[in-house]
């Protein structure tokens, strides 16, 4: 891997330059039957840059006051040259990151590549995947159309369930006690500085971990793994990485284009919800399960009891590497899995039934 | 006390001072952002009666949206014809709720969410009736009046 960067000595006067391409030179994947999901983490981080360009892009159009906010999208999709596939590139991306995360964060759970020493390499991730999950949420607001209204004022009135400091957090939240104006400008001060900061902040620790302990290889695996000779990050496994990007790529472009995402109505704080109202589909296993936790549980109110138990459960997964102190096979680690396909089981069955069911019984 | 004294030497002693004076520091610089990051409370004109609509306006067995201060209210008509009013923000989570002429009561879009013409919860996850206003009719117009 003798580079031209690597060759110049101007650059090698000035930064470790070799010892970087020593590393990285050394880097290699373990090849086994599991290797494919070795690709799901850059996909996010694919994904994740995306989001970042094109959301710089937005910036320079759009204007966060509830009287301006929705026109100034209408602007960007109606009127400046392909601003309607910016902030469809931007929407679709925002769903294909999640979703890979989502895909990432399972498939490390099943492989139990969080076993020592990946712990925090395990938190971070999980916290990462939290603030992806806050961007889709703070980020749906700012087109301030019906939809994004009232998911806001459900989603925020979900944390004041909170014990003792729910109030403030609604207040802190919403900028005051109702989803106005303010509510708009604060999410967006989180979504364009707050959650950037940290997200970079947690991304930088999280892949220089990746980069230290180098690939998990999941437990049954090990026999095979040291069979096989591992490949060369650099830079047979980087190319496959980049096909993959590059289908990421088309996929991304082929539904921002074919699907461009819609505005809708602007929103109106005196209009009742629409019928047929849901969320995100990421967050529609929980709305379903909202639907069914009856209104009281002993003296408790149901959506109190629903909500802390999402909460608990949220605090459970980031701890798992903690709580699985046998994850080699057999033994306490079995639960973990089948801890793991339920939850699976339960946001697929839960999804499933928020499209299936009808809106109204 | 002489005893805390004699245990207490001069480097430990500047230790407390140092950690005490950057504690306070942290604290000082921490408060009023907080203080900041927390919005003023914004003060509400008290508002306890609002026109929610004009007779005639309505038809029997329908109903609409009207505000009340800054928060939405729904005037109903009932099919029997008589004049009912109650916040319009749904007790689970907050939306806005509408009346359904086929159902023949209220309803909440969001996580479908029923009560019935008293404003009692009657089906889905709200755990309290919607609260109520006294309606009066004067002249033309339908007033809510919120009941103290």
């Amino acid at each position: 891997m003798s580079t031209i960067v690597a060759k110049s000595s101007f650059w090698r006067e000035r930064f470790p330059v070799d010892a970087v391409v020593h590393f990285f030179a050394r880097k290699t994947v373990p090849l086994h039957r599991h290797t494919i999901w070795y690709y799901l983490g850059g996909m996010t981080l694919f994904f994740f840059l995306i989001q970042v360009g094109t959301g710089v892009l937005l910036l320079l159009y759009y204007r966060p006051t509830a009287e301006a906010a929705f026109e100034s999208v209408q602007f960007i999709m109606t009127k400046v040259q392909f601003g309607w596939l910016i902030r469809s590139l931007h929407s679709w991306s925002a769903n294909l990151m999640v979703a890979a995360a989502m895909i990432h964060m399972f498939s490390v759970f099943f492989l139990k590549a969080y076993r020592k020493p990946r712990e925090i390499t395990w938190v971070s991730g999980v916290l990462l995947f939290f603030l992806a999950l806050a961007f889709g949420f703070t980020g749906y607001l700012l087109p301030w159309n019906t939809l994004a209204y009232f998911a806001t004022r459900v989603g925020t009135e979900i944390v004041s369930v909170v014990p003792v400091i729910g109030h403030e957090l609604l207040l802190f939240l919403r900028g005051g006690e109702d989803v106005t104006g303010a509510t708009l400008t604060r999410l967006f001060g989180f979504h364009v500085a707050v959650l950037p900061m940290l997200t970079t902040t947690l991304l930088v620790l999280h892949l220089l971990l990746v980069q230290v302990q180098g690939m998990s290889v999941p437990p049954g695996e090990e026999a095979r793994a040291v069979q096989r000779k591992p490949m060369p990050f650099f830079p047979y496994f980087l190319m496959r990485d980049l096909v993959g990007w590059l289908v990421a790529l088309g996929m991304l472009a082929a539904l921002a284009a074919l699907f461009p995402w819609e505005l809708g109505e602007k929103a109106d704080p005196f209009a009742p919800a629409p019928p047929g109202i849901k969320p995100e589909w990421y967050f529609l296993f929980m709305f379903q399960t909202l639907k069914y936790v009856p209104a009281k549980i002993l003296f408790l109110d149901g959506e109190v009891l629903g909500i802390l138990a999402f909460g608990l459960v949220g605090v459970f997964w980031l701890l798992v590497p903690f709580l699985d102190r046998h994850p080699e096979a057999g033994g306490r680690t079995r639960w973990f899995t089948v801890f793991g396909w339920l939850a699976l089981a339960f946001i697929v069955v839960m999804s499933l039934l928020a499209y299936v069911v009808p809106q109204t019984f | 006390m002489s005893d805390f004294f004699s245990r207490l030497s001069r480097r430990s002693f500047l230790d407390y001072l140092l950690g005490g004076g950057l504690a306070a520091l942290a604290g000082a610089v921490l408060f009023p952002v907080l203080k900041y990051i927390m919005p003023p409370a914004i003060p509400q004109a008290v508002q306890n009666d609002v026109v929610a609509g004009k007779v005639g306006e309505l038809a029997p067995n329908s109903g609409k949206v009207f505000r009340f201060g800054n928060k939405p209210g729904l005037l109903v008509r009932t099919p029997a014809g008589d004049y009912r009013a109650f916040s319009a923000v749904c007790t689970h989570l907050q939306c806005t709720v509408q009346y359904r002429d086929d159902f023949k009561h209220i309803w909440c879009a969001c996580h479908n969410g029923h009560f019935d013409l008293t404003g009692r919860n009657i089906a889905g996850p709200p755990p309290r009736p919607l609260e109520e206003y006294r309606v009066e009719i004067r002249g033309e117009d339908v007033f809510a009046i919120r009941q103290s």
